[in-house]
């Protein structure tokens, strides 16, 4: 993992280089339009976005409120349908919830408020094994057990 | 009983290291309360009125000896020596100190249990029919679904920040012991051409807005459910409501939409989710029955009684009563030993056994509280007559599932002296009561009290007989933990400018004859209330025909011969 910088988004957890553009709103970005990168509010309906996957780069997904989950099933619908573009997790992001995004798909942060890279890191390692299938292709414990 | 394996063990050691992390971070300053509220939230862990509270899961209410005396140490170490079941067949604990949060979630984890998603907006401890395994009328033992669900449940990273706080309870039995339908998903296992599935509704709860769930699925496969369920509550996630708090839950969605839209829904939703993955096969499930397995013993009786030819083997309690050792008869404490009998104990699918309710409702007492002795009692008792398990029902109570009948006699008299004997097992004083303003920070009322008044007032056991079952519930405000809506008759405590006032409702009832208790009239101060209730029961016994209940009776009758005894 690389230290903060990167157009300010920061953990992030992938290789390529991180998207210029400013992101537009979904109504922009069905509207018109040849941007690459999209942000998402809570209320917005990720499914839409689903025909244009492939010529985005960037999806941001706004957490207005670290307690408003929408989110959460934004990212895994759209990584479901297959994106492979980035993700990112924008907003009141604190560092409880940097594991559950990484499962729910995400994998670049741009939080509000700072967040110190050791707790990230004790945060990601906390547990050991995942209980359920998601996004981030852990192995569930149900299938460790059934090999 | 189910057993962790590594895996489970690693989960619920790896959340403790981290709880305990967090609240040295916490007492050493580097967080504010605000910051860790979330935190501690997650691990079962409110503020309260004088000191923090702890609530521990008990998964479907199942816990062993083991477990129960851990709940027992638990209380007197760290707490003032007692504990309190909740009608989420969970344990509270009133007076926990922060700084010793870490050093008690460790205990409760060497005896594999914990606090995980005990609050906070996240899909909490499943509930189950507390007979489970023991009750004749079941197609199968619902545990090993709600254990599957438990685990898919744990630290699930999409809906950890739902709308609102979920609650799913499941049973396997037409007779419903698990108030099934006024969860946020209730399940009910049923058998369809030989294979075993999944009735599900959703959307009901109690609250301020108490509803029925409706049925939104009248069979869904065993290796679908999964996928089901996921699909429910990402619709939930997706469109509950989020502007308001009361309107959060899921009943409110499904009410607002439609059963027939939310279906729409969720069918959709699920012909997406069934193609990642996420069931486990069917063998998950047989790994997980494995541990709930009946006893060796009582399960030769049950396949020996069925191929013994005796098609329905006699299941009343008069026929338990009737076999117990004639040598009894003649003593002092017959007459007290037979009335309990009658009342708390039910009779199971093997003939040889029979289902013990512990009664944590004495006269005068704090429904649902123990004192650590009494766990010690009662996990004495599991471990030498009960195949060392015991249950904790949602309404407070303790049950041994699985006592030989020849034994009863001796359970008794150790539960007598434990004071656990009380034979009131769904009478009017076995009440339902929140913990109220004597605890509670969102209290109106105090509940606690007017429990004890109304056990006392009825306290002779004859005449509670005599009034049969009878299903009081109590709350001390709106938020209804105390079920009151369920109740046959039901008590809310409201605040009217400054002072405590009770309202009544008549007609609830949790079981499968599931409605919600309507309001009958202007509202009590807390002695007024206690003779309304008294009131009603002698309307009801004036006009109750052959076996009925009282509710039974109000439902027949209607309000108005209750109002003007009442009011009039
Ligand atoms: C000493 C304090 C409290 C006690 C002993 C208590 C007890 C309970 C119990 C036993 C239940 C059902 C079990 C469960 O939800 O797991 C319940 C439900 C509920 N509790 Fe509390 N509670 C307390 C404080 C609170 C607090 C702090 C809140 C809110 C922040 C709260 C809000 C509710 C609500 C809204 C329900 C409704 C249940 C439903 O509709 O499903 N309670 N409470
Ligand atoms: S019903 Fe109200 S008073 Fe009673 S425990 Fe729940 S929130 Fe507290």
């Amino acid at each position: 993992m690389v230290e903060p910088a990167q157009g300010g988004a920061w953990p992030r957890y992938r290789d390529d280089e991180v998207a210029e553009q400013p992101s537009v709103t979904l109504d922009a970005f069905l509207d018109q339009s040849n941007a690459g990168a999209v942000r998402l509010e809570p209320d917005d309906d990720a499914r839409r976005l689903i025909p244009h996957l492939g010529r985005l780069s960037l999806i941001e997904i706004a957490f207005p409120k670290y307690r408003d989950g929408r989110g959460y099933s934004s990212a895994r619908i759209l990584r479901e349908a297959g994106y492979i573009g980035e993700l990112r997790a924008q907003g009141d992001v604190l560092v409880d919830q940097i594991a559950f995004m990484r499962r729910c798909g995400f994998d670049s942060f741009a939080p509000e408020g700072s967040l110190n890279p050791e707790a990230v890191e004790r945060a990601l390692a906390v547990y050991p094994h995942a209980y359920q299938g998601a996004a981030d292709g852990a192995q569930a414990i149900w299938k460790l057990r059934h090999g | 009983m189910y057993k962790y394996d590594n895996y489970d063990q690693a989960m619920v050691d790896a959340r403790v290291a981290e709880f305990r992390d967090q609240v040295k971070r916490r007492l050493a300053g580097e967080m504010t309360e605000d910051q860790f509220k979330p935190l501690r939230l997650m691990n079962g862990l409110y503020l309260q009125l004088h000191a923090y509270m702890l609530r521990v899961a008990i998964p479907y209410g199942t816990l062993d000896s083991r477990q129960m005396r851990m709940l027992a140490h638990i209380a007197r170490k760290y707490d003032r020596d007692y504990g309190h079941f909740t009608t989420r067949q969970n344990i509270q604990y009133n007076w926990i100190k922060l700084e010793e949060c870490g050093d008690l979630l460790e205990e409760l984890a060497s005896v594999e249990m914990h606090a995980i998603q005990t609050s906070g907006n996240c899909i909490r401890n499943i509930s189950s029919d507390q007979y489970a395994g023991a009750a004749a009328d079941e197609v199968t033992d619902p545990r090993p679904w709600a254990e599957l669900l438990r685990q898919w449940s744990t630290f699930h990273p999409e809906f950890s920040y739902l709308p609102r706080k979920f609650k799913i309870a499941v049973i396997a039995s037409p007779e419903d012991r698990a108030a099934m339908r006024l969860h946020d998903i209730g399940l009910e296992l049923v058998k369809k051409d030989g294979e075993l599935g999944a009735r599900v509704f959703v959307g009901g709860g109690m609250g301020r807005t108490p509803m029925i769930a409706p049925e939104i699925n009248s069979f869904v496969k065993a290796d679908d459910l999964l996928s089901y369920i996921e699909a429910c509550l990402r619709v939930y996630n997706r469109y509950g409501r989020r502007d308001n708090i009361y309107k959060a839950r899921i009943k409110i969605l499904v009410h607002e939409i439609g059963a027939d839209a939310y279906r729409a829904q969720v069918e959709e939703e699920f012909a997406h989710v069934k193609a990642l993955g996420i069931d486990p096969p069917l063998a998950e499930l047989e790994r997980i029955a494995v541990f709930f397995d009946l006893p060796e013993p009582i399960q030769s009786e049950v396949r020996h009684s069925r191929e013994g030819g005796d098609p329905s083997p006699d299941h009343s309690i008069d026929a338990i009563v009737q076999e117990i050792d004639s040598r009894l008869r003649g003593g002092d404490d017959w007459g007290a030993f037979e009335t309990w009998v009658k009342q708390n104990v039910k009779p199971h699918k093997a003939p040889g056994y029979a289902i013990v309710n512990i009664s944590l409702k004495p006269i005068g007492g704090i429904p649902g509280d123990a004192s650590s002795s009494q766990m010690e009692v009662m996990a004495d008792l599991a471990e030498k007559y009960g195949f060392d398990e015991l249950r904790v029902t949602h309404a407070q109570n303790i049950v041994l599932p699985h006592v030989a009948k020849r034994d009863l006699y001796t359970v008794w008299q150790a539960l007598s002296e434990a004071g656990l004997a009380n034979a009131n097992l769904d009478l009017i004083s076995d009440i339902i009561a929140c913990p109220g303003l004597d605890y509670c920070s969102l209290a109106n009322a105090r509940s606690i009290p007017v429990a004890q008044k109304i056990s006392k007032r009825f306290g002779n056991l004859d005449r509670q007989r005599d009034l049969g079952e009878l299903k009081l519930k109590i709350s001390g405000c709106i938020n209804a933990c105390g079920h009151h809506h369920a109740g046959h008759i039901g008590i809310l405590g409201v605040d009217r400018k400054g002072v405590e006032n009770y309202q009544l409702t008549f007609g609830g009832s949790g079981a499968q004859d599931v409605s919600i208790g309507k309001i009958i009239g202007p509202g009590f101060d807390e002695d007024g209330v206690v003779d309304a209730v008294e009131k009603a029961t002698e309307v009801y016994t004036r006009l109750r025909e052959g076996e009925e209940r009282f509710i039974d009776t109000y439902r027949r009758v209607g309000l108005e011969p209750f109002k003007e005894a009442i009011y009039g």
